[in-house]
C-alpha cells in the first residue's frame, strides 16, 4: 500500500507577526518554524497504519517550500515515514490554494498512492482547502475532519467531527485522501535511535517550476493586525499588585466576589 | 450580482446556521438564490428561487452526490458567488464545487473589504485581504460572523437529482459523549489552556476554580492531550457557556474557542502574550505567566 503524507512548516503561532515588504504575508526573520499542528496527526495515523500493515506499506513525505521545510520532512521520516519529498519553492507562501494542491496532484499522479493523508487545515492560512483540491483532481474519493481512522480489508472506516460533539461515521474504499482533525490519535516524539535512523532515508528535491503549471485563482491584497477594540484593561507588572488590582476589578464589575 | 446560498441540514434538520447566509448576502447586496439538500416540511421563509433534493434521497452527506446537485444549480443561476457557512458541511463541500469550476475559494470570510474579503489568519492573530481572480468564486463564511436574518415569503421551489456517490457510504451519527459536568449552570468557570505547559499544573487552574466557587473549564489541545475530560471542553465541539465570569488561563482565543464562552459577562485572560487574540474580547488581560499569577490570585481570594 502506497501512502502519501501532506505536511506543511509554519510559524509558532506564540510569535509576533509583522508583514512582509509587500505586506501580503508575514516576514520570516525572527520567527522559528515547526510542523503544522493538524499535519501531526496526519503523519502518526500514516505511521500507525504502517505498524498495522507492516512491510506491506510505504509512507512518502511531502512538503512544498524553501530550504528551511527539510526539518519538517525530517522531523516525518523520525516519525517513521520511509522517504520524503521537498519540492523546493522559495516563494510557496504567496502561492494560493489552487496552485498547492495543484503540485500535490502533479506529483502524486501515476505514482499509484493508495491513500493520501493531510492535515485538515493549516495553522497560518487555515483554509482548508488544500487537502480536498488534491482528491478532486485526482479523482479520490474524500472525507475531511477525522477524529478516528481504522483500515481492514481496503476499506476505511473514518469517524468525521461535526459541530457540537456529533461525529459522523463513513466509509470509503482506495483510492482515498482524508485531512486529519486535532485529536484524531497522539502524535510521537521522535526518538533519538529513530533521529539517528531517518538520517539514512531517502530525501529527494524537486524544482516546484517541474511541477507547477496554474496560475493562482485568489490573490492576498493585504496581511494586517486586527483593529484594537480597545475597551479592555491590561494589566502588566508586579504580579501581587495585579492580583490585588483584578480582585478590585471582580468586586467593582462583577458580583462573585464579596 | 448574484449569490447562491447553500443551505445546511443535518440529522433531519434545517440548520439555524444557514440563516447566517442571508445575513452576508444582505451585506453583499444582489439577487440570491437558495439550494438546500434537505426535505420539503423544513424549508426557510424566503420568497426566491429554491433549488431542492431529497435527503432522504441523497443523502445528509454524501458529498459528491452534493457537488453535483449544486453544479446544477449553478449552471442555472450562474452566480457570481457560491455561499457556504465554514462548517464541517461548508469546508468539505465547497473545495470540491470550486475545483469543478475552477473558481477561486475564499475560505472563513468575516467580513467585506475594499473589493475583497477579509480573512483570519495565524490563528486569529492576523487578518488577510483576499481578492479573487475568477469571474466565480467560492466562499465559506465563518459561523457568528454575520447576523442571522430571516428574509421571509414563499420560496419558488426547483427540484434537482443527481445519481452517484464516489466511494463513499454513509454509516450514520454517533452522538456527542454524555456530560458528567454542565458548565452550561456554571456562574464561574475558569478555563486551563495549552499555556498551563502540563498535565501537573491543571490542578493549580482547578484550584482558582474552587476558590472562586466555579468549574473547571479547558480549551481543546488540553482535552486532546488527556489532561482534562472532554466534558470541560469550551468551544464549537464542546460547550457553549455564558458565565458570569470567565478566566482563560493560557488560552490564545482562536475562534472555535471564543464560539463557546464569548457570551460570558465578564471576560478575564491571562497570558504571557500581549497580542493573544484573546485580548481582543478580554474586559481584562493579564499579562503574566500563569503558574505564577495564578496561585499568587488563588491566596488572595481564598483570604
Ligand atoms: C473544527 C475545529 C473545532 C475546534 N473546536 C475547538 C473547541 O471546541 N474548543 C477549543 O478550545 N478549541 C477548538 N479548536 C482548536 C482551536 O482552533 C485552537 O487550536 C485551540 O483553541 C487552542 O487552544 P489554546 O488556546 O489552549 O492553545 P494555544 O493556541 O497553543 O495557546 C496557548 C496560549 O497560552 C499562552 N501561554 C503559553 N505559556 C504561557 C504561560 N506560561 N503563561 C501564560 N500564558 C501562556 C500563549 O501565549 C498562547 O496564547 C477547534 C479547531 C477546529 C479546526
Amino acid at each position: 500500500m502506497k501512502i502519501l503524507i501532506c505536511v506543511k512548516q509554519v510559524p509558532d503561532m506564540e510569535s509576533r507577526f509583522k508583514p512582509d515588504n509587500a505586506g501580503v504575508w508575514f516576514s520570516d526573520t525572527d520567527l522559528a518554524f515547526r510542523m503544522n499542528e493538524y499535519d501531526e496527526y496526519a503523519v502518526e495515523q500514516a505511521v500507525q497504519l504502517r505498524e498495522q500493515l507492516g512491510d506491506a506499506a510505504d509512507l512518502t513525505v511531502l512538503s512544498i517550500g524553501p530550504d528551511r521545510i527539510v526539518e519538517a520532512l525530517k522531523k516525518a521520516l523520525a516519525m517513521g515515514c520511509d522517504r520524503a519529498v521537498h519540492i523546493q519553492d522559495p516563494a510557496a507562501a504567496l502561492k494560493d490554494p489552487w496552485q498547492i494542491a495543484a503540485i500535490i496532484a502533479a506529483f502524486a499522479k501515476d505514482k499509484g498512492f493508495d491513500l493520501i493523508f493531510t492535515g485538515l487545515q493549516s495553522q497560518d492560512r487555515g483554509s482548508a482547502q488544500v487537502g480536498v483540491t488534491v482528491a478532486e483532481r485526482l479523482g479520490f474519493a474524500c472525507t475531511t475532519t477525522l477524529v478516528g481512522f481504522a483500515f481492514a480489508d481496503g476499506v476505511i472506516t473514518a469517524k468525521r467531527e461535526l459541530e457540537g460533539g456529533v461525529k459522523g461515521v463513513v466509509k470509503l474504499r482506495t483510492p482515498a485522501l482524508v485531512t486529519c482533525q486535532l485529536g484524531l490519535n497522539v502524535p510521537r516524539y521522535p526518538t533519538l535511535p529513530n533521529i539517528m535512523k531517518s538520517k539514512k532515508k531517502e530525501l529527494v528535491t524537486i524544482p516546484v517550476a517541474d511541477l507547477l503549471h496554474e496560475e493562482a485563482l485568489a490573490v492576498t491584497a493585504r496581511f494586517y493586525p486586527p483593529a484594537k477594540k480597545g475597551g479592555g484593561i491590561v494589566l502588566e507588572g508586579d504580579v501581587g499588585d495585579m492580583a490585588e488590582k483584578l480582585i478590585a476589578i471582580l468586586k467593582e464589575k462583577t458580583n462573585v466576589l464579596r | 450580482m448574484k449569490a447562491l446560498l447553500i443551505c445546511e441540514y443535518r440529522e433531519g434538520k434545517l440548520l439555524d446556521s444557514s440563516f447566517e447566509l442571508f445575513g452576508f448576502a444582505a451585506q453583499l447586496g444582489g439577487e440570491t438564490a437558495l439550494l438546500l439538500v434537505g426535505a420539503e416540511a423544513q424549508l426557510p421563509a424566503y420568497g426566491g428561487p429554491l433549488y431542492l433534493a431529497d435527503a432522504a434521497e441523497c443523502g445528509e452527506y454524501n458529498p459528491d452526490l452534493h457537488k453535483q446537485l449544486i453544479l446544477q444549480a449553478v449552471a442555472k443561476e450562474n452566480p457570481d458567488y457560491i455561499v457556504f457557512v465554514h462548517s464541517s458541511y461548508g469546508w468539505d463541500l465547497a473545495p470540491r464545487v470550486a475545483a469543478r469550476l475552477k473558481a477561486a475559494q475564499v475560505s472563513e470570510v468575516i467580513g467585506l473589504t475594499d473589493g475583497g474579503f477579509e480573512v483570519g489568519c495565524c490563528n486569529a492573530k492576523m487578518r488577510r485581504t483576499v481578492k479573487p481572480t475568477t469571474a466565480q468564486a467560492v466562499l465559506t463564511i465563518q459561523a457568528g460572523a454575520f447576523p442571522a436574518q430571516q428574509p421571509g415569503g414563499t420560496p419558488q421551489i426547483q427540484r434537482l437529482v443527481a445519481e452517484g456517490g464516489n466511494g463513499m457510504e454513509f454509516v450514520g451519527y454517533e452522538p456527542a459523549e454524555a456530560k458528567d459536568v454542565d458548565l452550561t449552570r456554571a456562574e464561574v468557570i475558569v478555563s486551563a489552556g495549552r499555556g498551563v505547559g502540563k498535565k501537573e499544573n491543571v490542578p493549580v487552574i482547578a484550584a482558582l476554580a474552587r476558590a472562586l466557587g466555579g468549574e473547571l473549564g479547558a480549551s481543546r489541545p488540553v482535552v486532546d492531550a488527556g489532561w482534562v475530560e472532554h466534558s470541560h471542553q469550551v468551544g464549537t465541539t464542546g460547550q457553549t457557556v455564558s458565565p458570569k465570569l470567565y478566566v482563560a488561563c493560557g488560552i490564545s482565543g482562536a475562534i472555535q474557542h471564543l464560539a463557546g464562552m464569548k457570551k460570558a459577562d465578564f471576560i478575564v485572560a491571562i497570558n504571557k502574550d500581549k497580542d493573544a487574540p484573546i485580548g481582543e474580547i478580554a474586559d481584562v488581560l493579564v499579562v503574566a505567566d500563569v503558574l505564577q499569577f495564578v496561585p499568587a490570585l488563588t491566596a488572595k481570594v481564598a483570604r
